[in-house]
């Protein structure tokens, strides 16, 4: 993976630059000793490492911008950062770059029942929201499966997605508001306890920018009463066709569940090995789809759900009784991933998305892939919404694996975007899927993009080297080029 | 004035580059019924964009409709009734309220101008359901961003600027949503005769509960085909599911006064209603506003307006949104509204010209807000080729 050239000019000014910023904010909030250091050179991404340049830990949005005024003044890069668990690199170190941790904003400000809204600090973690607000029966929707760690500023930043989002959509979908601060020092405020924005959706491009754009300061989410009841139905099928055939069946009878996650065989035999959870071992697809909200609704689907299976050719077919049976029927899914650590030395797992159809094509595309480079492949997925999850299976201490497992990720994202899908459906694109871009868009399609952001950063000092193949100045990327006096096209049809 | 009718991107691209050659501006059109939303422009050209039109791919089982961006919201309409699916942010039908029923509403229209119905509460807006699109910028470059699946963060969210940007950023040509399953049934559970400030917390309340709300809405007395203030709520799901909910909302909302279940076929007409700001369409010189605010600021913001001005509203999405028809005042209440607005923001969506020039339409932004968005205006249109002038002066 190739970085920017750092700044080797910044980097000689590391411990005046720390000398300074300690006097914008606390002198133990500017980590300078390479040891401290050391614990931000990586994100969830483990397989990147980088120390920064310093690590600086405001507590408050008026240090935020002092510290990123300084910045741009000085022409340092910053990364900022929440709890660290981007699966794609976004928040990898730059050699000449600060971290800007938002550790110190931990606190919920505001709990608005009424209006439905919480006001939180973007170091809250994503549980902390709902365990903030479910005393009067709410939570908050999107659920990533690092919800116990991450944070509502990184949510923001990867417009994080979960197992409901089908439902209940993406972070997205679920921020009303936000306070953020631009490079220059100058603090926003984005939406608030209204529903739509006034002017540009600013807010909705910040959503998804992985950093790049501001740092996020505040966070309004919306919050939503707790289903009242949640079953789930836990499906084994013949082959991964019939299971992805049942999927369209069930959206197509206009069936929208809470949550439908399939897994393939291996998945399924590392997840049985691991918890126990009774699934099915002579099945070649597992199917978990959980109905949510009101009783009379949630029993009256599950049946239908459960009539479909068994036209879909389900060869077993279980219904959640209780709470308890419920859980163990997602254990296996929600120890998936620690499940194939247990099979496995390493993983590597990518997130493209798909049109489901593809899906029975796409699995066996991704075997022949993995089987070419010598590795195995064990699949988790979103399948509601065709967001597949690969877990490429690789040994690091074995020479050359990790490389192979890189360029079957590689390979299988390249596949799925030639289907008509994406390259990342909730990871984010990061480092990791940065130079692989140019699969999905042209290079106007890029540049309209950099647009964008030359008019947040026109230095491009937030995070470069994430999301986008080429670095470019904005000023080249501004210029218009039209001829004057010409007419393109005079055929042209006028009425 | 030229009026310029691409019938491909290749030619669209080729008229954007001569207008940005001459330094011209041009009003983006396609069905034209939402001309009048905005700022008055007089601009030397029309680009009307109704050649981008037809529906490309639709997979009802993958929850995706692509189309072209001028494709006839009735064509899209009766295209998703076959699978029955809708569009579930529930886009109004405003040609009665914008005095235009004899021009056609497109999708690309509805998008761009983020127009959201009663659902919203639930669903989200057409923010929320466009997924992609493909469209040529005010620098005359053809581009594209999102995709066409239903689950995406590759790359900047550029639907969501797309959204609500009343074509002043790019030229739609196709457009890829989301679609949902349209409701096996509806049921209204309706309460009689409540002044705004407990229709608001009769709302707060059945919004707040767990039987999942598809719409919230109080028509004063003043408006009400009964006579009597009408404040309403919506169950929408299978039938089982939407008879269990509306008994116990009903039930729930008694301290409010006895309440009644409207049934499927009575609702859907009610709710059409509101969707399409009926209640407000006459009499056609009203201003009409819509005001976006915390469901729990409405009663006070009534309260305040009802002293200042001559006007009738109604409410929608639980109270977080206020329709206003004000009548007699020489800025269309412009200046009353907005100074009673704690948080969020008013839009003028109905003026004469002189009106729309006169006052803004859109409420001013912050001064480093506006600048942002004028650096976004500029990423896009550089020139302000593309309707000039239509949501602030200088974008």
């Amino acid at each position: 993976m190739r970085m920017p050239a750092p700044d080797e000019t910044v980097i000689a000014r590391r411990e005046a630059i720390a000398a300074d910023l300690s006097r914008i904010v606390a002198a133990d909030a500017v980590i300078l000793p390479e040891d401290e250091r050391r614990a931000y050179e990586s994100d969830g991404l483990t397989a990147y490492r980088q120390l920064p340049l310093l690590v600086v830990l405001p507590s408050t949005t008026a240090e935020v911008a002092a510290v990123l005024r300084y910045c741009q003044k000085e022409g340092v890069k910053v990364v900022p950062r929440g709890a660290g668990t981007s699966l794609s690199g976004g928040a990898l170190p730059l050699a000449d770059g600060i971290i800007l941790g938002l550790g110190k904003f931990n606190r919920v400000l505001e709990v608005d029942y009424d209006n439905r809204c919480a006001v939180v600090q973007p170091g809250v973690t994503n549980l902390g929201i709902t365990t903030a607000v479910q005393g009067r029966g709410f939570y908050y929707a999107p659920d990533p499966s690092s919800q116990i760690a991450c944070t509502i500023g990184g949510n923001v930043a990867e417009n994080s997605g979960g197992v409901h989002c089908l439902k209940y959509g993406l972070t997205t979908n679920n921020v009303l508001g936000i306070e953020m601060v631009l490079i220059n020092g100058e603090v926003l405020r984005l939406g608030g306890k209204h529903m739509d924005a006034e002017g540009y959706d600013l807010l909705g491009v910040m959503i998804g920018s992985e950093g790049l754009l501001g740092v996020v300061t505040e966070v309004t989410v919306r919050i939503l009463p707790k289903p009242t009841t949640a079953r789930a139905v836990l499906m084994g099928f013949p082959s991964n066709g019939s299971a992805g055939d049942c999927v369209a069946a069930i959206i197509g009878a206009g069936i929208i569940p809470g949550g439908m996650e399939m897994m393939d065989k291996p998945a399924i035999h590392a997840a049985e090995a691991f918890v126990h959870a009774g699934y099915p071992l002579d099945v070649e697809a597992l199917l978990i789809v959980e109905l949510d909200g009101p009783p009379a609704e949630v029993d009256h689907l599950i049946e239908r759900v459960e009539a479909i299976g068994r036209a879909n050719s389900a060869v077993s077919c279980r219904v959640s009784n209780s709470e308890a049976e419920r859980m163990v029927f997602w254990a296996g899914r929600k120890a998936a991933f620690p499940a194939v650590g247990r099979i496995s030395p390493d993983y590597y797992c990518v997130d493209p998305t798909i049109p489901r159809k593809r899906l029975a094509d796409v699995l066996e595309r991704m075997t022949q892939i993995a089987t070419k480079h010598g590795l195995r492949v064990a699949n988790v997925f979103h399948a509601g919404d065709g967001n597949l999850h690969p877990l490429i299976l690789y040994d690091a201490n074995k020479p050359g694996e990790l490389d192979a497992a890189e360029q079957v990720g590689s390979e299988i994202m390249s596949y799925c975007v030639e289907v008509g899908g994406v390259l990342t459906g909730e990871h984010g694109v990061g480092v990791e899927k940065r130079d692989l871009m140019s699969t999905m868009f042209t290079e106007d399609d890029l540049n309209q993009q950099l647009r964008v952001k030359c008019a947040f950063d026109p230095d491009g000092l937030l995070n470069p080297g994430k999301q986008f193949p080429q670095l470019h100045r904005c000023a080249e990327l501004g210029r218009l080029h039209i001829h004057h006096g010409q007419v393109p096209h005079p055929g042209i049809e006028r009425l | 004035m030229t009026h310029f009718r691409p019938k491909d991107e290749v030619e669209l691209v080729g008229i954007v580059q001569q207008a940005l050659a001459t330094e011209e501006p041009m009003e983006l059109v396609a069905g034209g019924s939402k001309r009048s939303l905005g700022r008055p422009m007089q601009l030397p050209h029309v680009l009307d964009l109704s050649g981008f039109c037809g529906v490309q791919v639709y997979e009802p089982e993958e929850l995706i409709l692509t189309v072209g961006a001028a494709t006839p919201m009735a064509e899209i309409e009766r295209t998703l009734a076959g699978a029955h699916q809708m569009l579930a942010f529930e886009p109004g039908d405003w040609r009665a309220l914008l005095g235009t029923a004899d021009k056609t509403q497109t999708l690309g229209g509805v998008l761009s101008c983020n127009i959201a119905g009663p659902r919203r509460i639930r669903q989200g807006a057409a923010r929320d359901h466009l997924l992609g699109f493909h469209g040529v910028s005010g620098r005359g470059e053809s581009f594209k961003a999102g995709g066409k699946v239903v689950k995406n963060v590759t790359g900047y969210d550029l639907c969501k600027l797309m959204a609500g940007s009343y074509g002043t950023l790019a030229a739609l040509t196709e457009v890829t949503v989301k679609v949902l399953p349209y409701p096996e049934a509806t049921r209204t559970v309706a309460l009689k005769g409540l002044a705004v400030d407990a229709a608001v917390k009769a709302m707060i309340q059945a919004v707040g509960s767990s039987h999942e709300l598809g719409g919230a809405a109080h028509l004063p007395a003043v408006l009400s085909p009964t006579g009597a203030a009408m404040t309403v709520v919506r169950v929408e799901g299978p039938v089982p599911s939407v008879e269990a909910r509306a008994v116990a909302l009903r039930d729930e909302l008694s301290g409010f006064g006895a309440a009644e279940i409207i049934d499927n076929d009575a609702s859907l007409p009610l709710w059409q209603t509101f969707r399409d700001i009926m209640p407000l369409a006459s009499p056609a010189d009203a201003a009409i506003w819509r005001v976006s605010i915390a469901p729990t600021d409405a009663p006070a913001l009534v309260d305040t307006l009802s002293r200042a001005l001559d006007l009738r509203y109604f409410l929608d999405w639980g109270g977080g949104l206020l329709w206003l028809a004000v009548t007699g005042a020489s800025d269309g209440g412009a200046t009353a509204i907005r100074s009673a607005i704690k948080s969020g923001h008013a839009t003028l969506i109905r003026g004469g010209d002189g009106l729309r020039a006169a006052v803004p339409v859109f409420q001013p932004q912050n001064p480093t807000v506006a600048a942002l968005a004028r650096r976004v205006k500029d990423s896009f249109d550089p020139e302000r080729i593309f309707n000039r002038g239509r949501m602030y002066g200088d974008v």
